[in-house]
C-alpha cells in the first residue's frame, strides 16, 4: 500500500471517528437536513452567467468582466463551471479544480490535504472530507509577483443544499499573490448550509493577502473551516467582510507562523444586521522567532444580531508578538455584542497584547459633526463608515473603494 | 442678523441663562466676557442648537428667521458656525472628509487645499478628525473647518485658550479672514467671541462688549472699553453694578 492511500485512509477513518463531534462555538447543525446540490452546467466566460448569477456574484466582490483579475475560479453548487488564468499571468500561477490537482500532481494530498486544517476537528471537517465535492486549488510559483488579484467565486443556487468545498492555497517561496474569495447566493435561496474549508500554505520569504466576502441569507448557515501555515519571512493577510444577515456563522481561522520573522494579519469587518448570529474569530500560533501577528475586528451591531468577536494569541517561542484590537459599536437596544480576546504564552520573552472596546456611538461626536450641516443620519453613516475602516485590509485601492461601496450601501439598507 | 429676547436656557434640568437680550447687526463682532459659570459657552451652545441645551423661554432669531427650535444641523445650513473650545475626536472620520463636506455645502466652493496649507494642516488631513491634536492643531482644525463652511454667524469660543504664542496671531488672522474683517464696507459676517483673558483682542477688532453673570448681561458697551474694565477691575465693580 502506497503512503498516499495510507494517508488516505487515515483522514477517512479520523473523520468517521468524529462525524458526530460538536463545535466548540456556534450553534449545532444537524447536517442531514440539507441535500446534496444537482450539477450545474459550465460557461467558458464569467459574463455568460444569468444576470441574477452575476450580480450575485458581484456582491461579493467577483468581477464579472475580469478587467482587473490575473484569474478567475467559479463554484456553482458542486460544479466547477468557470476557471480560466489571464494570458499574462500564465507562467505566473495555476488554477485548479481541486480534484483535477490531486489527479495530477498526486503530492498535493501528502503535502498540503489537512496538513494546516484538522480533519477532525468537528463534524463539519469530518463531513467535508467525507462528502468532499470539489473546490480550489490555486498555486504561485516561487518568485512570481502576481499584481492582480485572483478571484474566486463558490455559489449556491439552490435551497436546502449543502455545498462543501475544500479549498487549497500554496504561495511557493518568494511570491506574491492577493486572492479574492466571494461565497454568495442566488437570490432565490434562503436557506441551506456552506462549509468551506480553506488551507494556506506561504512558503519563505512569500506573500499572501486572502480576502474574502460573505453574502449570505437570513436562513443560510455557514461553517468555515481555515488555517495557515506561514514559513520564513512569510507574511500571511487574512481579510472577512460580513455586510449582509445570515442565519448563523461560526468560523475561527488561525495561522502557525512557523517561519522565522513570519508574520500573520487578520482583519475582520461584520456588520451584524437582522436576526444574524456570527461567531466569528483568529488564532495567531507564534512558534517562528522573531514572528508576529495582529489581529484588527471591527463590529456593528444592528437589529437582534449577535456579534461574538473571538481573538486567540498563542506564544510558543521567545523572540515573538502580537496584539489583537476589538472595538464594537452597539446600535440596537436587542444586539448583543461579546468581545472575547484569549492571550496564552509559553514563552518568556514573547510579548501579546490587546484591547477591546464595545460602546454606543458617542451622541457628542454626533454633534459636532451636525454643526457642520450634516443631518444626524449624514454624521451616523460618516462615522460608521469611518469605524468599519477599510484601509485596515491594506488592500489595493480599487478593491477597498469597491468594499467601501458594498459597506455604505449596506449602511443605506440599515438606516 | 441675530436677535436673542428673553432667552433662558437650561441644562439638565438646572436654569443657566436667565433672561437675555442680545442683538448682533450684520458685519458686527461681540465679545462676550465673564467669570466661569457665567453662561457663555451656554449662550453660544443655545445659539448653536446643541439638544443638551434646552429653551425654556424665549426665542432666537436669526436672518429674521425663528430658529428657537430648529434643529442644530439647520442652523448649521442656514449660516451658523461655531468654534469649539474642546472639539470631540472623531475616530474614523478624516479631517479632510468633514472639510471636503463643509466646503461644498450651501453653495460653497471653499479650495480645501489652500486652506489647509495656510493653517499648516496639509500633514492633517489625512488624520482622524481631532484624534490626538495639540492644543493648537484643535484651534486650526476648528478654524479650517469653519473657514470651509463659510457661516454668516460665527460663534467663537475662547479661540486663544490653550494656544501658545506662535499659533496665536496665525489664529487671530484666520478669524480676522473668517469674519471678513479685511472688508470696510459691505462685511456680511457676524460674530459673537467668548474670551477669557482677552488676548485674542490684541489680534481681532470687536465692535461691542459684553459681561455675562450669572446667566444674565449685566453690562454691554464698546468692546475695547468692556475689556479695559475687566482688565484694570475684574468682574467686581460689575457685580456693584448688578
Amino acid at each position: 500500500m502506497s503512503i498516499e492511500l495510507r494517508y488516505e485512509d487515515e483522514l477517512k477513518e479520523r473523520a468517521v471517528k468524529a462525524l458526530d463531534k460538536k463545535a466548540t462555538y456556534g450553534e449545532d447543525i444537524d447536517l442531514s437536513i440539507f441535500e446534496e446540490p444537482d450539477e450545474s452546467e459550465t460557461v467558458d466566460e464569467l459574463s455568460k452567467l444569468p444576470r441574477e448569477i452575476q450580480e450575485a456574484a458581484i456582491a461579493s466582490g467577483i468581477d464579472p468582466t475580469e478587467a482587473n483579475r490575473s484569474g478567475s475560479f467559479m463554484q456553482l453548487d458542486h460544479t466547477v463551471i468557470y476557471r480560466n488564468i489571464q494570458k499574462a499571468y500564465g507562467d505566473k500561477l495555476e488554477i485548479m479544480d481541486i480534484n483535477d490537482a490531486m489527479a495530477k500532481y498526486p503530492e498535493i494530498r501528502e503535502k498540503y490535504w489537512w496538513r494546516a486544517a484538522k480533519v477532525d476537528q468537528d463534524k463539519y471537517t469530518a463531513f467535508s472530507e467525507l462528502h468532499s465535492a470539489h473546490g480550489y486549488f490555486i498555486r504561485v510559483f516561487a518568485g512570481q509577483k502576481v499584481d492582480k488579484p485572483i478571484q474566486s467565486c463558490l455559489m449556491l443556487q439552490e435551497n436546502a443544499r449543502v455545498q462543501n468545498v475544500h479549498n487549497i492555497i500554496v504561495v511557493e517561496e518568494g511570491a506574491d499573490a492577493q486572492v479574492i474569495t466571494g461565497c454568495s447566493l442566488a437570490p432565490k435561496v434562503e436557506n441551506g448550509l456552506h462549509l468551506g474549508i480553506s488551507e494556506f500554505f506561504v512558503e519563505k520569504d512569500a506573500k499572501l493577502t486572502f480576502t474574502m466576502i460573505h453574502n449570505w441569507a437570513p436562513e443560510f448557515h455557514v461553517r468555515p473551516r481555515s488555517a495557515a501555515v506561514v514559513g520564513d519571512n512569510g507574511v500571511f493577510i487574512n481579510n472577512y467582510v460580513l455586510l449582509k444577515p445570515v442565519r448563523s456563522i461560526q468560523s475561527f481561522p488561525s495561522a502557525r507562523l512557523v517561519g522565522k520573522n513570519s508574520v500573520a494579519a487578520f482583519n475582520s469587518l461584520l456588520y451584524g444586521l437582522e436576526d444574524s448570529s456570527i461567531d466569528v474569530g483568529s488564532r495567531i500560533i507564534l512558534e517562528g522567532e522573531g514572528s508576529s501577528g495582529q489581529a484588527i475586528s471591527r463590529a456593528i451591531v444592528n437589529d437582534s444580531s449577535k456579534i461574538y468577536a473571538r481573538g486567540a494569541l498563542e506564544s510558543k517561542q521567545d523572540d515573538s508578538r502580537a496584539h489583537l484590537d476589538c472595538r464594537g459599536i452597539l446600535m440596537s437596544p436587542y444586539g448583543m455584542m461579546y468581545a472575547v480576546p484569549e492571550l496564552l504564552s509559553e514563552a518568556t520573552g514573547s510579548y501579546l497584547s490587546h484591547e477591546a472596546a464595545i460602546g454606543p456611538i458617542a451622541e457628542e461626536e454626533v454633534e459636532y459633526l451636525m454643526s457642520r450641516g450634516l443631518t444626524k443620519d449624514e454624521a451616523i453613516s460618516l462615522i460608521t463608515r469611518g469605524f468599519m475602516d477599510v484601509k485596515i485590509l491594506g488592500l489595493p485601492k480599487m478593491l477597498e473603494d469597491y468594499i467601501s461601496e458594498m459597506i455604505e450601501a449596506t449602511q443605506k439598507e440599515s438606516m | 442678523m441675530l436677535k436673542i429676547e428673553n432667552l433662558h436656557v437650561s441644562v439638565d434640568g438646572k436654569p443657566i441663562l436667565k433672561g437675555i437680550d442680545l442683538q448682533a447687526d450684520e458685519g458686527e463682532t461681540h465679545i462676550l466676557l465673564g467669570p466661569n459659570g457665567g453662561g457663555k459657552t451656554t449662550l453660544l451652545m443655545s445659539i448653536l442648537g446643541m439638544p443638551r441645551y434646552e429653551v425654556t423661554h424665549g426665542r432666537i432669531i436669526f436672518k429674521d428667521r425663528d430658529i428657537t427650535h430648529m434643529t442644530l444641523d439647520e442652523r448649521a445650513r442656514l449660516g451658523i458656525g461655531m468654534m469649539f473650545q474642546k472639539p470631540p475626536a472623531v475616530r474614523g472620520v478624516k479631517l479632510a472628509q468633514i472639510a471636503d463636506i463643509a466646503a461644498h455645502a450651501r453653495g460653497n466652493n471653499v479650495a480645501v487645499a489652500a486652506v489647509a496649507e495656510r493653517l499648516n494642516l496639509e500633514e492633517h488631513m489625512d488624520r482622524d478628525l481631532n484624534y490626538g491634536f495639540s492644543g493648537g492643531e484643535l484651534k486650526r482644525s476648528e478654524l479650517l473647518q469653519l473657514i470651509c463652511q463659510n457661516p454668516e454667524m460665527v460663534l467663537l469660543d475662547e479661540p486663544e485658550s490653550g494656544v501658545d504664542m506662535d499659533n496665536i496671531s496665525l489664529i487671530g488672522n484666520m478669524i480676522n479672514e473668517l469674519l471678513h474683517k479685511d472688508k470696510v464696507k459691505g462685511r456680511k459676517v457676524s460674530g459673537i467671541i467668548v474670551t477669557h483673558t482677552g488676548y485674542i483682542l490684541e489680534y481681532v477688532n470687536a465692535d461691542k462688549g459684553h459681561i455675562l453673570m450669572d446667566g444674565r448681561i449685566v453690562c454691554s458697551g464698546g468692546a475695547r472699553d468692556i475689556f479695559d474694565e475687566v482688565r484694570l477691575h475684574g468682574f467686581g465693580r460689575c457685580e456693584q453694578c448688578q
